[in-house]
């Protein structure tokens, strides 16, 4: 079977083009094609193709234009593929716009009344009488215009070659539960399938064949990742003000919470998440929380960032836990709020006033979403201080496969924490002295049942002793030795990734999201006969691992989905000698970035 | 304790009932103006903590920015406290309160603090029913930036340059009991018997219990004109009964007449016996309590006492069904659940 399905896979008959393509699904918002789309992708899936889907939707609740991209790879590429194979342009509002930027050759599945047949005589055309086809499914008005999408799932899988059961399958745990509504999405498929074998002669190259290369994995989002990650590192004291896209992972948090950190007879939970009244209490909550000693996060995105810098500040100051997870999007207010960027890297890394500067982690991907968030947790209590996972939209909404997630093998790191018989031994408590050397103070928690325990915590103006002081040279050691303690944290942070190729004079940083498009851009560079290494970074502040990378290599691009080369200008600061090795590679149109536009941008600065 | 005992002499100060002196409760001295009202409140909570024999390991003090929320450290310094930003202390005692529910949360704020930068964050305190003690010292201008009015400053009244308040005041305590709370309670700072029966009551309440205070500030707002100075306050003053405050562990010994008064049994068992003085007033109507607050400010009277009181209302960490033990003292045993309920959630993603 293995052997089989691996040969099929790399066979390209003649004029045939297997497990690889892309999939564009223009909508209307609010029409439920989230369904069919989710339906496509998972019996993809389950034959055993890689797949990856992500939503390109708008900020509204019904009536503006949606996309949903679909990328099959057979050879595991699954960050979004630029160019359109397959087009299905449902919405009339963008249906030209979206057949005029097909390439040449590309199919277009549209109704018959959109006309698209005359725009483009150098695309393939399936032109189906969708409204017809819905009319015969149900006599039901209000349900056509849902039909008619899992219709388009229908007319795709026969023309595809994508397994009826598993399309049935697919439907089944998509709506289960409701009988009705998969009876009714199984004729609507049925339709669509009918339609298509009898009326629509296949014209175009695209097949999918069955393969092994999914067995065991999950297909996951990167927030339901940070929430099962959170969850597992312990945290207790939760909370969030709704803000996309940030919002579901809270919300899946809440239902990982319900089920598994309560206890079923009395109801009692181990937990607390409270939807503050805006991202100012939220993070207000969160280090209160922290202070006190419970294991506590917030989750929000840009503008929400904003609002809590003054609190962050005095969290950095004031030496308190807390872990914020910050789901990255285009800002501020309206218009971009649902596209995807990496903009809050600089924001987050020197949030508040003064001489501020935090530990942010940069997950990779959904598993790094979950092991980063248990990181996240033991840094925050390890260092006394808010510490940030910044992932972003096309991390945390999109769905991504993955290897099933292992359990954590660290215990909880909670720090140094001086408990009341450990406080008598000691005999004396000094909050803010740095008694080992490495910039961490000692703290005590609120309730610790000893007469010297208690301490009053304020913002930059204390001593050691946190007694109230403006003079400047307790300032002085203050700041030093918070530097001190950032300096150590080089020490804890995840590492980089670094993989290399022999001969490579060229090297590419990346972080976050962009691996999955910058991993398969150095396959086609690669093609091009350029040899490149590749240093991920996963964690401000950076590590020893990154000056050596750059010092090694004649050129370095740092790549990034941002306008201002954030990342690429925090390596400058922090190497100032190697700053002129160092080039950019941006995108930033609010869209996933792609290999292809990596690749070019590469090349055409190598000329 | 023993030694204690042993070497007692005339001079040996006085205890509570857990050992602890008067000076135990006390903290770093003020470093506010000589006669600021906000001293005279620090004195009476460190004398209510005191007599009741409160264990200062078990209190969080809060606080926000000003005048106000520098006197946590003039109180109780064996407690853990919390200077936070400006506004924003009730979203850091919400945070403690759930992190550890078997703490006293003791918070001090002023009217800038609260009426002003802090209204929205002061109103969704009150509408989760955090259990704490929010006192809010009350002197009409912003000190600590050097004499603006405040959001509690009442229309027509003068600053020293002679600038003249033009906007309505927020009455905090009607506001309060607008949101709900379940104890609002009003004071004057040069009112210690009554400040000290009222903050007793309040620590006895589970929920949050406000207690706007006046407390004339001496620098900036103590003049001719000003209606938060200690003449104005002290003239216009009108109890709407005497408050008597009796814990627990003193009912046996304690003899009152329940026929001259209105008698509130708090959630632990003691008991607030309220004298009735001026009017014929029941704390537990809250209709009741909203139409006498918006009387007496009509009248231009100052109405002080316990305005409004529901000892019924559920508390937060009661509606958030928290684990018996406090969360922070939770460990890895009950706060990371086992490898089998991960299996069971990636079997679901498969």
């Amino acid at each position: 079977m293995k052997t089989l399905a691996s040969e099929t896979s790399s066979k390209v008959e003649q004029g045939r083009i297997v497990n690889n393509f892309s999939i564009h699904v223009a909508t209307i918002n609010g029409s439920g094609s989230q369904s069919s789309n989710n339906v496509l992708m998972r019996s993809l899936f389950q034959m055993g193709i890689p797949v990856s889907g992500k939503n390109l939707f708008p900020s509204n609740i019904a009536g503006l234009p949606t996309w949903f991209t679909i990328r099959v790879n057979k050879d595991g590429w699954i960050a979004r593929k630029k160019e359109v194979d397959i087009l299905v342009a449902m919405n009339p509002q963008t249906a030209y716009e979206d057949v005029m930027s097909l390439p040449s050759g590309a199919v277009c599945i549209s109704p018959t009344e959109l006309n698209l047949e005359k725009a483009r005589q150098d695309v393939i055309h399936y032109v189906v009488p969708f409204t017809e086809l819905a009319n015969q499914a149900t006599d039901q008005i209000k349900l056509r215009k849902l039909l008619t999408n899992m219709i388009y799932v229908g007319v795709v899988a026969e023309l595809l070659g994508i397994d009826f059961a598993e399309i049935e399958k697919s439907i089944r745990r998509q709506f289960e539960g409701k009988a009705k509504a998969i009876d009714l999405n199984l004729v609507a498929v049925d339709a669509g399938r009918k339609w298509a074998k009898e009326s629509a002669a296949k014209k175009d190259p695209y097949y999918v064949e069955r393969m092994n290369k999914t067995e065991g994995k999950i297909i996951i989002d990167g927030n339901a990742a940070c929430a099962i990650g959170s969850m597992f590192a312990g945290v207790s004291v939760i909370t969030w003000y709704p803000i996309t896209p940030s919002s579901s992972l809270c919300e899946q948090l809440i239902d990982y919470l319900h089920e598994y950190r309560r206890d079923e007879a009395n109801g009692k939970a181990t937990y607390a998440v409270i939807q503050a009244e805006d991202e100012l209490a939220a993070i207000g909550m969160a280090l209160g929380a922290g202070w006190a000693g419970a294991r506590s996060m917030t989750s929000t995105s840009g503008p929400g960032i904003s609002l809590m810098a003054e609190f962050v500040g005095l969290g950095y100051f004031a030496e308190i836990p807390t872990v914020i997870f910050d789901v990255q999007r285009v800002g501020p207010s309206t218009g971009m709020p649902t596209r995807t960027m990496q903009g809050d890297i600089l924001s987050a890394y020197l949030l508040s006033h003064g001489d501020t500067k935090h530990i942010a982690l940069l997950p990779g991907s959904v598993e790094e979403c979950y092991s980063q968030a248990l990181d996240a947790f033991n840094l925050a209590e390890r260092f006394q201080t808010p510490v940030f996972v910044l992932s972003d939209l096309d991390l945390g909404m999109n769905n991504w496969m993955s290897d099933p997630f292992p359990y954590p093998e660290k215990p909880m790191d909670r720090g140094k924490v001086l408990n009341a018989q450990e406080l008598e031994k000691l005999g004396k408590f000094e909050r803010y002295r740095d008694v080992d050397g490495d910039g961490i103070p000692y703290r005590t928690l609120p309730g610790t049942n000893s007469p010297i325990a208690g301490y009053f915590t304020r913002g930059s103006g204390h001593n050691e002793a946190a007694a109230y002081t403006e003079r400047a040279d307790d300032y002085l050691r203050l700041m030093d030795r918070l530097n001190r303690k950032y300096q150590t944290a080089r020490k804890y942070v995840p590492k980089p990734v670094i993989e290399t190729q022999a001969g490579a004079k060229v090297g590419i940083i990346a972080y976050g999201s962009s691996d999955f498009a910058v991993q398969e851009s150095r396959a086609q560079l690669n093609a091009e006969g350029l040899a490149t290494d590749y240093l991920r970074l996963r964690a401000i502040p950076f590590t020893e691992e990154l000056r050596d990378f750059v010092e090694k290599h004649d050129r370095i691009y740092v790549v990034e989905q941002n306008r201002d080369a954030q990342m690429r200008d925090l390596i400058r600061l922090e190497m100032p000698d190697l700053a002129m090795k160092l080039q950019s590679v941006l995108h930033y149109d609010g869209l996933p970035i792609d290999a292809r536009s990596v690749t070019d941008a590469i090349l055409s600065q190598e000329k | 304790m023993v030694e204690s005992t042993l070497k007692q002499d005339a001079k040996a100060p006085n205890t509570n009932r857990i050992g602890l002196t008067l000076g135990d409760y006390k903290g770093s001295p003020s470093t506010l103006c000589d006669g600021c009202g906000h001293d005279a409140i620090t004195s009476q909570i460190i004398k209510a903590c005191y007599e009741l024999a409160v264990e200062p390991h078990k209190v969080a003090k809060l606080s926000g920015i000003g005048c106000s929320s520098k006197t946590p450290a003039y109180f109780l310094s064996r407690a853990h406290g919390f200077n936070a930003v400006h506004g924003r202390m009730p979203s850091i005692a919400t945070g403690v309160s759930m992190a550890n529910k078997d703490l006293t949360l003791l918070a001090v704020s002023g009217d800038g603090d609260t009426a002003s930068i802090g209204l929205g964050q002061f109103c969704h305190l009150v509408r989760r029913n955090v259990p704490m003690i929010y006192v809010i010292e009350n002197n009409g201008v912003y000190g600590l930036t050097k004499g603006q009015f405040s959001a509690t400053a009442d229309i027509g009244s003068k600053l020293k340059t002679g600038v003249s308040n033009e906007l309505p005041p927020i009455d905090i305590c009607s506001l309060a009991v607008e949101m709900g709370c379940g104890f609002v309670g009003r004071s004057f700072a040069g009112d210690p018997k009554q400040l000290v029966a009222l903050l007793k009551a309040a620590m006895s309440h589970k929920g949050t219990a406000i207690l706007d205070v006046v407390s004339p500030c001496v620098t900036f707002n103590n003049h001719e004109g000003s209606t938060k100075s200690y003449k104005y306050a002290k003239e216009h003053e009108m109890p709407i009964h005497e408050i008597g405050y009796i814990p627990f562990y003193e009912q046996i010994a304690v003899d009152y007449e329940p026929g001259s008064a209105v008698e509130v049994k708090m959630h632990d068992g003691s008991h607030i016996v309220l004298r009735k003085a001026a009017k014929d007033y029941d704390p537990r109507n809250k209709l009741a309590a909203i139409d006498t607050i918006h009387k007496a400010i009509a009248e231009h009277q100052f109405l002080t006492g316990l305005l409004y009181i529901d000892e019924k209302k559920p508390d937060f960490t009661t509606i958030m069904q928290l684990d018996d033990q406090p969360l922070a003292s939770l460990g890895q045993d009950k706060l990371r659940p086992g490898k089998d309920a991960l299996s069971a959630i990636m079997a679901e993603l498969k």
